[in-house]
């Protein structure tokens, strides 16, 4: 990129101004004369045979315009999709409102639709089901078990699919191992929480044959192409709309059967129909992430090189697929090795069905917990061998010039620089005085403990070969006749800001004012094509394609400049938005001037087309690899098993920075999800398949006093993927905490013998786990 | 369903007379019925915040309570915090700190903080996360909101 004023500055955003005002649009504020109003019955079982629904009495109840069983739409509905390329996979089908039996507590039944949102939910109860319980299978290691209860008859075994990779000598690597170490861990299953729940408004014009969808969705485009399927109607009549959309975190990259209900009861009523989703509703029906039970094995020499690894993983799929379901495991599998050097990696991923909602992509999906292996392990590991954590991470990294750097597990890590991150990070956090700290506090038997994190994460996803719908995305620079710039992006965003940091590429690129510059996302109608934002991809991947567009405008630009000017294209020199000829500053032409000429259409180089603008669709040759070191500091008390966060480091490296205010933002957003799991998340489900953490009053969401300052600094390793260089960092934050946070509480607890706590790190696991060692401290003495 | 109640609440400065369910609840009336769709509905159960108006001077989660118990009251919404393009100095703070993401706990937000600063103007960090500890933001992890009510502090002291 040529010097640049804008992009690398902390501007700050350009979507505030609506927002602080309450003027944004999400679905729900949008209201269409007419409406009516959705609610859905959901299954109060996890597993029953429904003997007979009755709907009558919830007919007859005034306002009710319509009540649709299962049985109704069977036929018309096509099933809620899933896309992947794995040959195991077993695809059980996933009606949009099941027919002869509920599987999961949550799963729609019926629904009504009435004259206000109010009428809907009170004819709900009029609604009469007759459920006949079946036997659960809520545990997915016991779903595997011989005997289990069986969920889909097709496949009584319950497996979902397979998945295995193995590299390298596995067997040498642990016959030659000084140290084996052998560790589980279990990844608690945790519900996103976009503050927005999901919600739907359909509106069917019939004399134009189109419907339009609002959703709160993260893939408009994907979501328009799948509907087409689902409600066979053609691609070119339906429209999605993503208005502001409040928060998504992977939820929303989704494709739901309310979206597809909807769709249709608005052609099917004439009338236009919205769906809000309750936050009940959202806990048991929108997907769950993580959801993992691992058994690692690691082989060891002395000195703390490792030489093999061996992860076992049974992944706790739900009843159905969503989207990317099955896709998520085997991302675990392949970021396993972690920033190091492994030569030997194997993996074996078992994704097992339970009576429980579908796991799939929540922030980081599948990074988060090969991170945490990892992560945890090196703890282990420099544990069992008496060695510094610092120390035995160092000894395993890859150097600097070993990049691009191939993982046993096939990735080509493009770029890095672990050891200056990890530098960076010690010196910020005062680790040596921390230790020091440490070793004075127990003598006091106070618990101090300091925890690490060194991640790598992949990112900026495609290539497409490795994506089940496309990795690319597009990006379309016009300039407008007046001089203003209209930018269209596929990466619709849901808070990520790239209304401000698209618009930064774009001013540097063409020299205009960032105030006239707008960019437009999230409408199928508007912008051409489109993948979405996920994975943080919009920037590496929908961001390069708009820099592109804007390169390509800037070149058609100099061209009818150099057919003005009457000199040599070669010979004009642009700054500051201004075409002039070299040596004569004075005789120029603006970019603004350039694009009224463009569309006037009078004086154009021969053959040119008129009009300024330029669509990119760029398809990156590889993933990114952001890393970074977090470090954590906590205090235990082991008489409340309380936590406190004395200190937080990150130090994140996502390669070159657009805008270091929204950098910010997203790390510290992404801290504060990542140390939700470690502390206080957990979507409980019984015996029975019940949700017991089913409100936000018993899911724990962090708050404002949970959480510490987060101190934030970085280095910067350019990737050479993309011409911008830059990284992602949506998820390098959630990525990066968890194994922080719980190290430094493994650490404290060193001294009660602790070697490993399963999240989320309640006080009342900590003190228990005090509790029991006191005798025997008490008898050893200290 | 009951007979409905009419109602007369003065709403960022303008009187409002309707007549409700007595069940209506306060962010339905406001969204659905006069159309300030700012305050947004992330729970309704009294957890998240993210529907919280001033009630008389007093912040509240709008989602708990019922229309007909606002019936003669004040009520501003964050659409009444300042006119036109103008902007409250908690509104500038969250624009210029980044305390906000994908905005929809914003309006719940700003508006918990404006209780706050009219109670401390001078308030310490730890006193402007207890103030918003009922307001779940999932996507800032509160720092930039802590900056942001900061700089609103110091800006209204001038
Ligand atoms: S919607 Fe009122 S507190 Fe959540
Ligand atoms: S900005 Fe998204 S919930 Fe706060």
């Amino acid at each position: 990129m040529p010097v640049s004023k804008l992009v690398g500055a902390r501007i700050k955003r350009r979507e505030d101004p609506r927002l602080i005002r309450g003027l944004g649009h999400y679905v729900d504020d949008i209201n269409l004369p007419n409406t009516l109003h959705v609610a859905i019955l959901r299954s109060p079982h996890a597993h029953a045979r429904i003997k007979a629904i009755r709907v009558e009495e919830a007919l007859k109840c005034d306002g009710v315009v319509a009540v649709i069983t299962g049985s109704d739409i069977q036929e018309q509905i096509g099933p809620v999709p899933v896309a992947s390329q794995n040959p195991t996979l077993r695809v059980p089908k996933h009606p949009v409102l099941t027919v002869d039996k509920v599987r999961f507590v949550g799963e729609g039944v019926a629904a009504v639709v009435a004259e206000d949102r109010y009428t809907a939910r009170d004819a709900l109860d009029l609604i009469q089901a007759d459920y006949e319980p079946l036997p659960v299978v809520s545990d997915p290691e016991k779903a595997l078990e011989p005997g289990s209860p069986v969920i889909h008859p097709e496949w009584p075994d319950n497996v979902a699919f397979r998945w295995a990779l193995k590299q390298g000598n596995l067997a040498k690597a642990f016959k030659e191992a000084y140290k084996v170490v052998k560790q589980r861990l279990v990844h608690q299953r945790l519900a996103p929480i976009a503050l927005e729940p999901r919600g739907v408004l359909a509106r069917y014009l019939p004399g134009e044959k189109e419907l339009t969808l609002w959703s709160s969705t993260q893939i408009p485009h994907i979501l328009k192409t799948q509907l087409s399927l689902m409600l066979r109607l053609p691609e070119n009549r339906l429209r999605v709309i993503a208005p502001e959309v409040g928060g998504g975190f992977g939820s929303k990259l989704n494709v739901y059967a309310e979206e597809a209900l909807l769709g249709y009861l608005a052609i099917r009523l004439g009338r236009p129909v919205k769906w809000i989703e309750g936050r009940r509703e959202n806990i048991q029906a929108t997907i769950h992430g993580r959801g993992q039970i691992g058994e690692v094995e690691v082989a060891v020499r002395k000195d703390g090189t490792i030489l093999g690894l061996q992860y076992k993983v049974v992944a706790d799929i739900g009843v159905y697929h969503q989207l990317l379901t099955p896709g998520i495991p085997p991302l675990t599998g392949l970021m396993l090795s972690g920033c190091y050097r492994i030569p030997a990696i194997g993996i074996e991923v078992v994704g097992v069905f339970t009576n429980r909602m579908a796991t799939d992509a929540y922030r980081g999906a599948g990074r988060p917990e090969a991170t945490y292996v990892m992560e945890r392990m090196m703890d282990r590991l420099a544990q069992e061998l008496g060695i510094d954590p610092v120390k035995i991470r160092q000894k395993n990294f890859p150097k600097p010039k070993e990049f691009p750097f191939k993982t046993a597990t096939g990735l080509v890590y493009d770029s890095g620089n672990y050891q200056a991150a990890l530098r960076k990070a010690l010196k910020l956090v005062g680790y040596e005085k921390w230790r020091s700290e440490q070793k004075r506090l127990r003598e006091e038997r106070r618990y101090l403990g300091i925890g690490l994190s060194t991640y790598v994460e992949i990112c900026g996803m495609g290539p497409s070969a490795a994506m089940p719908a496309g990795g690319w995305e597009s990006g379309t620079v016009r300039m407008e006749p007046t001089g203003k710039v209209t930018v269209l992006t596929g990466a619709s965003p849901h808070g990520q800001g790239q209304e401000t940091s698209f618009a930064q590429i774009v001013a540097d690129e063409l020299g205009v004012d960032l105030d006239d510059i707008t960019v437009i996302h999230g409408d199928t109608a508007v912008v051409p094509s489109g993948i979405g934002t996920f994975g943080s991809r919009a920037t590496a991947v929908g961001g390069t394609a708009v820099f592109q567009s804007a390169e390509k405008v800037k070149e058609k630009a100099r061209e009818i400049a150099a057919h003005l000017l009457e000199a040599d294209p070669e010979d004009l020199v642009f700054s500051d938005g201004k075409f002039s000829v070299k040596g004569v500053p004075k005789k120029g032409i603006t970019i603004q001037q350039i694009a009224l000429e463009a569309h006037v259409a009078k004086n154009l180089p021969k053959k040119m087309e008129p009009g300024l603008s330029a669509t990119s669709v760029f398809e990156p040759s590889n993933f990114t690899f952001p890393f970074g070191t977090h470090i954590c500091v906590v205090e235990v008390d082991p008489k409340s098993g309380g936590i406190e966060i004395k200190k937080y480091v990150a130090v994140d490296d996502c390669g070159k920075v657009i805008n270091p205010l929204l950098v910010d933002g997203q790390v510290q957003g992404g801290i504060a999800q990542g140390l939700g799991q470690a502390l206080y998340e957990e979507v409980v489900y019984d015996e029975n398949g019940q949700i017991l953490s089913g409100s936000l009053m018993d899911y724990a969401v962090p708050k404002a006093g949970d959480l510490p300052r987060f101190e934030l600094a970085r280095t910067e390793t350019p990737t050479p993927v993309n011409p911008l260089g830059v990284k992602g960092v949506g998820e390098a934050g959630t990525i990066g905490s968890t194994p922080a946070v719980v190290n430094a509480v493994v650490d404290a607890l060193t001294p009660f013998g602790a070697t490993h706590i399963d999240m989320p790190l309640k006080a009342e696991k900590i003190w228990r786990l005090c509790q029991g060692k006191k005798a025997a401290r008490a008898g050893g003495g200290r | 369903m009951g007979p409905k109640k009419r109602v007369s609440i003065r709403i960022n400065g303008v009187n409002y007379l309707h007549e409700v369910e007595p069940r209506l609840l306060l962010i339905h009336y406001l969204r659905d019925v006069v159309g300030l769709t700012g305050s947004h509905i992330g729970c309704e159960t009294s957890v998240c915040g993210a529907c919280t108006v001033m009630l008389d001077g007093a912040a509240v989660k709008s989602c708990t309570v019922l229309a007909v118990q606002a019936d003669g009251a004040e009520v501003l919404t964050i659409e009444g915090l300042a006119q036109g393009e103008d902007l409250h100095p908690l509104q500038e703070g969250f624009w210029e700190c980044h305390g906000l993401q994908c905005g929809y706990c914003t309006p719940g937000m700003i508006l918990s903080a404006y209780q706050l600063l009219l109670r401390r103007p001078d308030p310490t960090e730890e006193e402007i996360r207890r103030a918003v500890d009922g307001n779940l933001c999932r996507c800032t992890g509160y720092q930039h909101i802590v900056d942001a009510v900061q700089y609103a502090a110091r800006k209204m002291k001038k």
